[in-house]
């Protein structure tokens, strides 16, 4: 194993997923001559030539209908979408005719497809920039939803994904970016819809996925210091949803915070309080507490941004919420 | 510009011209036993009629090989029937039982038959757009002449995804033929009301790539206009825009009466029935006598009514069925939806 920042790490299951495939090709505004907008494919177009990766117009219902019909032929495409943000725009083909074609079809069409991409907020880039989506696209049943934490599952889930025999929603962070870790080379697979205990702990379960994940480890640390021993649950994926290795570590814990960045709302936390209290009804101390970004439109002004945003601070105090501790 | 009849149509011969009148006749039957079971609430939901445009399906057939790739939008009955799938899995389909192309799971809207390249059936205005460009860029990936056709109607050329798909398709030289059916009426809006340029062909020039329209209540004008798209994207020439004009004899839906539209209107448009059309040039140029044409008329009615049948005594999809057919890979635990 060697150091990978999480770009690379991408970047290594891109170029093994292309080398080891022909059918597998990437599509995405700016992917080739570019290198990719966050430069996550650089060097690929020079490796495999523009017939394996393909700059798009900025046509994003376009070319990701493209990408789901070529699956549905039996291709492996994988389609970047710039940021998720801009990926409304293809919602219909993504919702409508990737999660569906299956079901529809009674079992005769399948979309082996991948799209990924940034998602969540950067800094300072404003409200229609600033948004996480992932409980958008786990609502509906077909996708399966992904959301890596790490360098090492980055490449992991995303060879996974291109591998996976139905529609996969990837979804980046471009804070992770840069950041580094432990990466095995080659053939390494995370699977799909498996968590991943980050930080063992006894007192308080502390559920995240994506960049949050880091968050968790960090208010994890600031209460170790505090003599609170957190659990940090990686769940890796939304749907499917790891329930097992939840429910485990809450039922050992005794208590639950979960830890998401977008908004309140009908957002996955919801889903995994009601799947935690209904499994672990008869342990819980006290109610599962959710920890999440502010409910509003993302503001530019740093001053604002910071209020809006799930901390390590925040994540602190709510577990101290959960184990009734006072400040 | 609006191609001319050329010969093609002078060079097909009995079997071709017998199997396209039998094509029309079977689709305008089935569809007009479609209506009847609707009534009978045997069919549920949305129910999107052919009637009138068969011409449309039974050309665009006649122009494709087998093994080339048909998808188009909701009113779908006519061209999964002009593939050749036959007529008792569909209206079983229709039905909802287990026998259906789908399994009972798609419906009127969405019907597939893989082996025959039908793909459907899709539900969204304009959505089978972007999908076909998808189908006819894994074609060129992987090499094959096969060419996607995609259908659709003249509402969908003002999404978005009608000119993102097509201007990708031209810049990629897809091997994919566009062919809007204009029967006139986005519902119950006619194009007049829906749209700055009536003439959808002329759509082309957008993408600079060929625009043409055809008679779409004529089958060997459709057929002749749709083979020299469907040859010159095989050649690897790119993609040809169609406006087969035609006009729908029904409603939008079962549940439309049709208020928008005069009667006298729709008169005159039935007096452009592509059935009487094809077997007036049958019989002019000697090809099939007036009581083999007959013939063919009891055959279909019998084989509709076969159908019928066998959706009729077909079963109704398994309680297991729920659950099977969302992922390749099941996802969750039967404790979950407990």
């Amino acid at each position: 194993m060697r150091e990978l920042t999480f770009r690379e790490a991408l970047n290594e299951a891109l170029d093994e997923e292309l080398a080891r495939d022909p059918n597998v090709f990437l599509m995405g505004e700016e992917v080739g001559a570019y290198d990719g907008a966050y430069k996550v494919s650089r060097g690929l177009l020079k490796k495999y030539g523009p017939k394996r990766v393909i700059d798009s117009p900025i046509s994003e219902l376009g070319f990701v209908g493209l990408g789901v019909g070529a699956a549905m032929m039996g291709l492996r495409p994988v389609i970047e979408v710039m940021t998720w943000n801009f990926a409304l725009l293809a919602l219909d083909q993504i919702a409508n005719t990737a999660a569906k074609m299956r079901y529809m079809s009674g079992g005769a069409l399948s979309c082996p497809i991948t799209i990924r991409g940034p998602n969540g907020a950067a800094h300072s880039l404003a409200a229609q920039h600033s948004q996480w989506f992932e409980p958008q696209y786990a609502y509906y049943p077909g996708l399966k939803v992904i959301v890596p934490g790490t360098p090492a599952d980055a490449k992991g889930l995303l060879k996974s994904a291109i591998r996976d025999p139905d529609p996969c929603i990837f979804m980046e962070s471009e804070l992770l970016y840069p950041t580094k870790g432990l990466v095995p080379e080659g053939e390494y697979l995370v699977p799909i819809g498996k968590a991943d205990i980050k930080r063992e702990g006894k007192d308080c379960t502390v559920v995240a996925w994506g960049r949050a994940l880091g968050i968790a480890l960090e208010g994890a640390e600031m209460l170790a210091k505090e003599g609170i021993d957190c659990e940090v649950v990686d769940l890796r994926t939304i749907r499917p949803l790891d329930e097992e290795t939840l429910v485990q570590s809450v039922r050992k814990t005794g208590a639950c915070v979960i830890l998401e960045e977008g908004w309140p709302y009908f957002n996955a936390g919801a889903q995994i309080s009601d799947i935690v209290q209904r499994a672990c009804f008869d342990i819980l101390d006290s109610p599962v507490i959710r920890v999440t970004g502010a409910d509003v439109p993302m503001p530019y002004s740093k001053a604002l941004e910071k209020l809006a945003r799930a901390s390590a601070e925040s994540v602190v105090a709510g577990v101290k919420v959960a184990l009734n501790v006072r400040s | 510009m609006a191609q001319r009849t050329n010969s093609l149509a002078e060079k097909l011969d009995r079997e071709a011209l017998l199997k396209m009148y039998r094509q029309l006749v079977l689709i305008r039957r089935f569809e007009e036993r479609c209506a009847q079971q609707y009534s009978l609430q045997k069919i549920a939901g949305f129910c999107h009629l052919y009637n009138g445009q068969e011409a449309v399906a039974v050309g665009v057939e006649a122009a494709m090989r087998p093994d080339d790739y048909l998808v188009t939008a909701y009113r779908d009955h006519g061209q999964v029937l002009a593939r050749g799938t036959p007529p008792g899995p569909v209206m079983a389909e229709l039905f909802g039982k287990a026998t259906g192309v789908a399994k009972g799971k798609g419906g009127s809207m969405h019907l597939y038959d893989i082996p025959r390249n039908m793909y459907g059936g899709w539900g969204i205005v304009g959505a089978q757009i972007p999908l076909a460009l998808g189908m006819a860029y894994a074609s060129k990936y992987k090499g094959e002449d096969r060419v996607t056709v995609c259908l659709f109607g003249e509402a969908a050329v003002n999404q978005g995804a009608f000119h993102e798909a097509l201007n990708m398709a031209a810049l990629w030289k897809v091997p994919a033929v566009f062919i809007c059916e204009n029967n006139r009426y986005g519902m119950g809006t006619p194009i007049t009301v829906s749209s700055a340029v009536t003439d959808v062909y002329k759509r082309a020039s957008a993408y600079d790539i060929p625009g043409v329209w055809c008679d779409g209540m004529d089958t060997l004008h459709t057929y002749e206009v749709v083979y020299e798209a469907v040859e010159r994207a095989r050649r690897g020439e790119g993609p040809t825009l169609i406006e087969a004009r035609t006009y729908r004899f029904r409603g939008h839906s079962m549940s439309d009466p049709g208020t928008y539209r005069t009667r006298e209107e729709v008169e005159e448009e039935r007096k452009k029935d592509p059935i009487p059309k094809l077997r007036a040039f049958i019989l002019s140029k000697k090809r099939a006598k007036e009581e083999e044409l007959d013939q063919i008329h009891e055959e279909v009615e019998k084989e509709v009514e076969e159908a019928i049948r066998f959706a009729d005594e077909s079963p109704w999809p398994e309680p297991s069925e729920l659950y099977t057919d969302v992922y390749v890979d099941p996802i969750w635990p039967e404790k979950v939806h407990a």
